[in-house]
């Protein structure tokens, strides 16, 4: 390539000179993004993070706006992270968990989106178990529509708040080598780090038993290991996944102890990696079955910046979505 | 009965003889009484002259796999409707499968749907009886009742047995009554929660994958089970390359096995779900375009014998949904023939190739006289143009229901006339 990588770009003076107008109007997934959009969010969640360390920690930008979190599948630690990103910003926030049988999910959803349009909320993040539920709530609504994770989809804050803490500690993302270890298939937390970490030309591998890989998994830009001592091997970034155990156990993998043996992140697989390492995992943990406690609560962790970084991407999006649209119209 | 008519400058193709000359086509008491392509010298006086213009007249289709919602669906598509699209499209008789409400699985219900059809329908409806009771794939059906009843085959729909016994049970039951099992398959333990073909896009999607095991590993069993049996047997659709190969096969050791390919699988493939556009859900998922290839080169080879819609009547409420959950199907009768022209648009099948698979082919292993342009037979036919551009819309559909894999799609070749029985049932504007 002639010209400098995207993610050689990340350190330029737009992050000093204004934001330019972030041009999309709904947050789907990673693979809408281009490299400079990915880039520009993360800048703008880096200028987030100091407004939660204050003690007065809210902006006005979003004051008299409406956020509604839609929540199809319960999650204590994404629907809190928006609610508290839109709180900071000012917006006004309700949250609905919407419990759904599997027969009635897909009726609830356009049902819902409907209902919810018709009180005119400026953006409605959501969370549903199917692939493409979010996207096809975008076509119903008339606000802006965040994607808080769908199916084995996209999970695309996510993803922002991963690199956003990468970058952070290494002071970089181009030259690092990101290792992503665990139930790949069906991980929406993958599929969106794969992407932006493709988007900015960073080096990535996936590690799982093949029968947690999805198929076609080699032509996604990614180097694909069974073994996961090779596949740590020289890594600066050990990004753990959660094993849905209940379900994986029996079909996928024989057993939690097999796959902690094999697949787990021990000391002694981690040693295969880089001795600054960061070790990384989206939570809520399963401690002792794809991490040790030790290790998810030692020195190389940073699980928790993860969470902290969180609400800063978030507030980055809701206010990169919501307040220069306005200001797109007169 | 029907008034004796000409049909006069046609270019008349008929696949089962084999003809592709001008000429023309004389019917009389709804059959065909002559086929004259000596500029109509032994065609008598007196008798209504149509001119076709050059368009082409062949056979008028045979639809092997059609799903209506009579009974118990007529939201979704009446005997009424579907007849309608299917004259529309060229289809002049088609197989209706059993999955109905209730299942079509007792004589009485196929003499209803007979009478039903003769009441309503504008086209042949020829009842498909389940194999199984309630498609429940436990208990065989009376399968001597129902062919007295007139069920032209036996078959579970969209349903797949997964018993091996039960199947050699039902395949040499049916080698008594001399009738054919038409057959869909689908692995469930290897279909598993699978959504569309396993693959790339899958992945990427999030969706759970199909793989083509869930077909050739059923399809390998019935070759099996029908070579041991002697039933004449026949797949009801295909979709992966590696099936063409088993049935290439078991063609060689048998001329009672028979397999057939759905118009999705022939003209579309897995790109074409896009960002999770749920009409193009369907069973057999959409494949690679290496397997799309692979429909074709089979088809040319005269290993797939037949070309169906498929077509299957969906309402919004269940295609309107997030992938996973949206219902499979896409209707087809309308688009069915257009649709297998672009193969011949293409180049990439020739049209006696194409016409065959919908007229002589479905005709030969379903046992009708119909299907041909030979003098005796029905007088079924219809007059193409074969270049005729048009663009589909669900608003210009007859269907019921408008959840067509070709909505929006350009398509060249259309029907300008549908005759069954020596009546016309739908001329073009």
């Amino acid at each position: 390539m002639a010209g400098p990588s995207p993610a050689s770009a990340q350190h330029d003076e737009s992050a000093q000179s204004g934001m330019p107008v972030f041009s999309k109007r709904h947050l789907l997934g990673i693979a809408e993004l281009s490299p400079y959009e990915i880039l520009d969010l993360l800048d703008r969640a880096e200028k987030m993070v100091p407004v939660s360390r204050q003690e007065r920690k809210t902006l006005p930008t979003l004051s008299g706006k409406t956020q509604i979190n839609l929540f199809f599948e319960p999650s204590t630690r994404t629907q809190g992270s928006f609610e508290i990103a839109g709180k900071r910003l000012g917006a006004q926030v309700m949250n609905m968990s919407v419990r759904t049988s599997s027969v009635t999910k897909g009726e609830t959803l356009i049902d819902t989106a409907a209902t919810l349009n018709a009180m005119r909320p400026d953006v409605i993040v959501v969370r549903h178990s199917a692939s493409g539920a979010v996207h096809l709530l975008s076509q119903k609504v008339g606000c802006s529509v965040i994607n808080a994770g769908d199916g084995a989809h996209e999970h695309p804050t996510q993803a922002l708040l991963d690199a956003l803490t990468i970058r952070r500690h290494k002071g970089r993302l181009n030259g690092l080598t990101v290792a992503i270890c665990g139930d790949i298939a069906n991980s929406r937390v993958a599929r969106s780090n794969l992407l932006l970490l493709g988007a900015l030309q960073i080096r990535t591998r996936v590690i799982a038993p093949k029968t947690l890989l999805p198929r076609g998994i080699e032509n996604m830009a990614t180097e694909v290991f069974t073994d996961m001592r090779e596949g740590l091997a020289g890594a600066d970034v050990v990004m753990m996944l959660r094993l849905q155990h209940e379900r994986a156990a029996g079909r996928m993998i024989p057993s939690v102890r097999e796959y902690y043996r094999f697949y787990g992140l021990d000391e002694e697989k981690l040693a295969f990696a880089k001795p600054d390492a960061i070790v990384m995992h989206p939570g809520p943990m399963n401690r002792g079955v794809e991490i040790d406690p030790a290790i998810a609560d030692g020195p190389r962790s940073v699980i928790t910046d993860q969470v902290e970084m969180g609400v800063a991407v978030r507030m980055a999006v809701l206010d990169a979505l919501l307040q220069d649209r306005n200001e797109q119209t007169p | 009965m029907t008034r004796p008519i000409i049909i006069e400058n046609a270019r008349i193709v008929d696949p089962a003889s084999g003809l592709d000359a001008m000429g023309a086509l004389h019917v009389e008491n709804g059959r065909i009484a002559n086929v004259a392509t000596n500029g109509g010298k032994n065609l008598p006086e007196g008798v209504e002259r149509i001119d076709a213009r050059g368009l082409i007249l062949a056979p008028g289709l045979i639809d092997m796999r059609v799903f209506t919602g009579e009974p118990g669906h007529e939201y979704r598509e009446t005997l009424a409707t579907a007849s309608a699209a299917a004259a529309a499209g060229g289809v002049t008789s088609f197989v209706l499968m059993p999955d109905a409400l209730p299942v079509i699985d007792d004589g009485a219900l196929v003499d209803f749907l007979i009478r039903r059809a003769q009441a309503t329908a504008s086209v042949n409806v020829l009842p498909a009886a389940a194999i199984t009771k309630g498609l429940r794939g436990e208990e065989i059906t009376e399968f001597g009742l129902l062919k007295e009843a007139g069920a032209v085959c036996y078959t579970d729909g969209r349903h797949s047995i997964q018993s091996s016994g039960l199947l050699r049970a039902a395949f040499s039951y049916a080698a008594n009554f001399d009738m054919p099992i038409v057959h869909h398959l689908a692995d469930h333990g290897l279909v598993g929660e699978g959504v569309m073909n396993e693959g790339y896009f899958a992945s990427v999607l999030g969706l759970k994958g199909i793989p083509p095991e869930a077909e050739t590993v059923p399809l390998a069993r019935d070759l099996q089970l029908a070579l041991a049996t002697g039933v004449r047997y026949h797949a009801a659709q295909i979709s992966t390359a590696n099936s063409v190969a088993l049935m290439a096969e078991a063609k060689k050791r048998s001329a009672s096995i028979s397999c057939g390919v759905s118009i999705n699988n022939l003209a579309l493939n897995e790109n074409d779900v896009g960002a999770y556009r749920t009409f193009f859900k369907l069973s057999p998922p959409l494949r690679s375009e290496d397997d799309r290839r692979a429909m074709v080169h089979g088809l040319r080879e005269g290993t797939i014998d037949v070309i169906h819609s498929d077509h299957d009547p969906q309402d919004s409420e269940v295609k309107r949904q997030p992938f996973a959950e949206a219902s499979d199907g896409a209707t087809g009768l309308e688009t069915l023939l257009a649709a297998a022209l672009r193969l011949v648009h293409s180049g990439e099948a020739d049209l006696m190739t194409v016409l065959r698979a919908m007229t002589q082919r479905p005709a030969e292993i379903l046992g009708l006289p119909s299907g041909r342009l030979t003098v005796g037979a029905p007088a079924d036919f219809i007059l193409l143009d074969l270049d005729y551009p048009w663009q589909v819309s669900e608003k210009d559909m007859r269907s019921r229901s408008h959840n067509s894999s070709f909505e929006g799609a350009r398509l060249a070749g259309k029907v300008m006339a549908t005759y069954v029985a020596g009546a016309k049932v739908f001329s073009h504007g």
